[in-house]
């Protein structure tokens, strides 16, 4: 599964030098509506599209209310009352109103509160995807540092081979081995759910993460199982992180090092370690925090998949349950916040960039 | 004979259109066989397209055939992957599933790309306000997440493999869009182009006679790159239950068949990813080997 975040990574990385003149707090401000504004622009748009996704569904909305058997009189004014004899443009601002006021509608398959189902689950992803993408920047910025210094060698190739796997690996597949091999035959790790099936229910949920829950329960016991029961589905995350970060990190660290002022400092004498973290790999600072960004939204959109195997308790099982029930409130509720996120991280590292970057500011 | 073929191809002034393109194709080839990764690459992409040509001949067994008495088998010399829950034989799944991945790719890519190869080279050739519009919603449509994207719109439309490529098409399109702007830009203001609108061209004939080829090979390196997310997007939604139907020998409908089995019996669904791997690693290589070929400027950054 590649979690590939396009060529907004590119495109931001490559970063536009603006002048810096007077009139600085005139231009901040310019600078901020415009973004507020592409901002509320992307998410009408993505209102736009689940609204009209929503209408596309071959099934009847009234009928789902009135049963196929309602008399005409009683499915005209069910139609009617739900807004839909209005014209779609009129829908569609009505849409957005129940949106904003958090109303998504009921799940036919839960019978709740589409907003309450999500706010129920999302913890659970974001659980995973964070463990995921601790382990991904632990493991994969060295990596990819290292790769850069050793250019060519067997282990430069090992990295960029499991970078290019991070594209073709499908991620369902690999929680599915990883379950066969760590958990049944190794058990190394917990199998599926959040924690052991007695722990269950235990801990009061208070923020929702169940690592963070149980410590403030005092439950060292659950705390661990939970970690245990993390470990592989945040892992397999992590490995796709880990490609896409360490060979971002690779082929910054190439540019670095091909630069006069590190060839400089070698003929200074400088250590090569030094050479490596204090003068190659600060520059690369503010450029990997938008990689890893966009790595942390891919992996809540990629978790999607690997919940369905690891019977995770999140929005991506919610997701895929709706899918197969054709349950659409809740499908398009799971697209809207998901698509949200992703939509939000992606902006926030991109002004995570332009403020730390000095040539941007 | 060969000899002068050759000088024929590598000619520095070919007298023909003909021997300019076969010269430039001759040229890409030689470069690309130099780059070992991109030979391994060309080679499976080969692989597939021959699998998938010739499946009946390289099958064992009837993919749909079921044969209960013959279920769950670990691979051996009869059943070189093992058979499924239903008795059937597994490498010829394998194999026939390899049309399925190639129509499934060759689908999207007919659809996706030449639509968004169109909107984005009228958005980068008219400017102003259709620029504006259409790159907006291009925008749009690439900030969002593809996966979830092409899930809720499966959902919509139903399942199947029609409905799949066309969700995956959907989400696809905006790069080549975005590519083709870009190109079109670089080329608008150039001489040629004045001279053929001098001559009285058409914008419709500028755009499609002399702006679309020249994107055409930044998007060839672009749709290989793009091909392995495709497959691996396709397979997501086969296994989900989403994309292909049963009984199709689709590679992640299997991969969901044998969930149940992976503990016991764990060819039933690694066999069929490691098909999706394999070629899914062929199109990042031989994608790889026609960036430095054929667009070397854009570096690693894919």
């Amino acid at each position: 599964m590649a979690f590939e975040p396009d060529t907004a990574a590119a495109s931001v990385v490559a970063g536009t030098a603006k002048p810096v003149g007077s009139g600085k707090h005139k231009r901040f401000l310019l600078a901020l509506a415009g973004f507020v504004l592409t901002l509320a622009f992307t998410f009408l748009g993505l209102l736009a599209i689940t609204f009209f996704i929503g209408r596309i569904v071959p099934i009847d909305p009234v009928l789902a209310v009135v049963g196929d058997r309602a008399p005409k009189a009683v499915y005209e004014a069910a139609r009617i009352e739900m807004g839909l004899d209005r014209p779609l443009i009129v829908q569609f601002f009505n849409y957005i109103g129940s949106v904003l006021s958090g109303d998504l509608g009921t799940s036919v398959s839960t019978g709740k509160l589409v907003a309450d189902d999500l706010k129920r689950v999302f913890p659970a992803t974001l659980e995973m995807a964070t463990i995921g993408i601790i382990v991904g920047v632990l493991l994969g910025v060295p990596m990819g540092v290292y790769a850069a210094s050793r250019q060519g060698n067997l282990v430069d190739q090992a990295i960029r081979v499991v970078g290019l796997l991070g594209y073709a690996v499908p991620a369902f597949w690999l929680g599915l081995v990883g379950l066969a091999v760590f958990y049944a035959r190794l058990k190394w790790v917990g199998g599926p759910g959040r924690v052991d099936i007695f722990y269950d229910g235990l801990v009061q949920p208070v923020t929702g993460l169940i690592l963070i829950d149980s410590l403030i329960a005092g439950e060292r016991d659950i705390f661990f199982n939970a970690l245990w029961h993390l470990a592989l589905p945040a892992s397999v995350l992590g490995f796709f992180s880990l490609a896409y970060i360490a060979r971002m990190t690779r082929s910054f660290m190439l540019d670095q090092l091909a630069q006069e002022y590190v060839t400089t400092a070698r003929v200074k004498g400088v250590p090569e370690r030094l050479v490596i973290w204090r003068h190659a790999f600060r520059p690369i600072l503010v450029p990997l925090i938008t990689v890893i960004g966009l790595s942390y939204a891919g992996l809540l959109e990629g978790s999607v998949m690997i919940e369905t195997i690891f019977s995770w308790p999140g929005i991506g099982n919610y997701l895929t349950t709706a899918l197969l029930n054709a349950d659409m409130n809740a499908v398009l509720g799971s697209t809207l916040v998901i698509g949200a996120v992703f939509i939000g991280i992606n902006k926030l590292s991109d002004v995570l960039y332009r403020v730390l970057d000095p040539r941007a500011r | 004979m060969a000899t002068s073929l050759r000088a024929w191809l590598v000619d520095d002034s070919p007298s023909s259109r003909l021997q300019a393109r076969l010269g430039r194709a001759w040229r890409i080839a030689g470069a690309l066989s130099r780059n070992p990764l991109a030979v391994v690459g060309t080679v499976i992409i080969l692989a597939l397209v021959l699998t998938a040509i010739f499946a009946p001949l390289l099958a064992t067994h009837d993919p749909l055939k079921q044969d209960l008495t013959q279920r769950l088998l670990a691979p051996s010399a009869a059943n070189w992957m093992g058979t499924d829950e239903l008795g059937r034989d597994i490498w010829s799944r394998v194999v026939y599933g390899a049309r399925i991945t190639l129509v499934i790719v060759t689908m999207v890519a007919v659809l996706a790309a030449p639509a968004g190869l169109i909107i984005g080279a009228l958005a980068g050739y008219f400017g102003g306000w259709p620029d504006r519009i259409l790159m907006g919603i291009t925008d749009i449509f690439l900030s969002l997440p593809k996966l979830i994207l092409a899930l809720a719109l499966v959902a919509a439309l139903g399942p199947g493999i029609e409905n799949a490529v066309i969700a995956i098409a959907i989400t696809t399109w905006p790069g080549y869009a975005r590519i083709a702007r870009a190109e079109t830009l670089t080329f608008k203001n150039s001489e040629f182009i004045a001279a053929i609108r001098l001559q009285g061209a058409s914008s419709l004939r500028v755009v499609l006679g002399h702006v679309l080829p020249l994107c055409t090979s930044s998007m060839i390196v672009r749709v290989t790159l793009d091909m392995a997310g495709i497959i691996l997007t396709a397979a997501g939604l086969g296994f989900i239950g989403l994309g292909a139907q049963p009984p199709l020998p689709e590679w992640g409908a299997m991969i969901a068949r044998g969930r149940s089995f992976i503990l016991d019996q764990w060819w039933v669904a690694t066999m069929p990813g490691f098909a999706i791997i394999v070629v899914s690693l062929g199109f990042c290589f031989l994608g790889d080997g026609l960036r430095d070929v054929l667009d070397p400027k854009s570096g690693e950054q894919h």
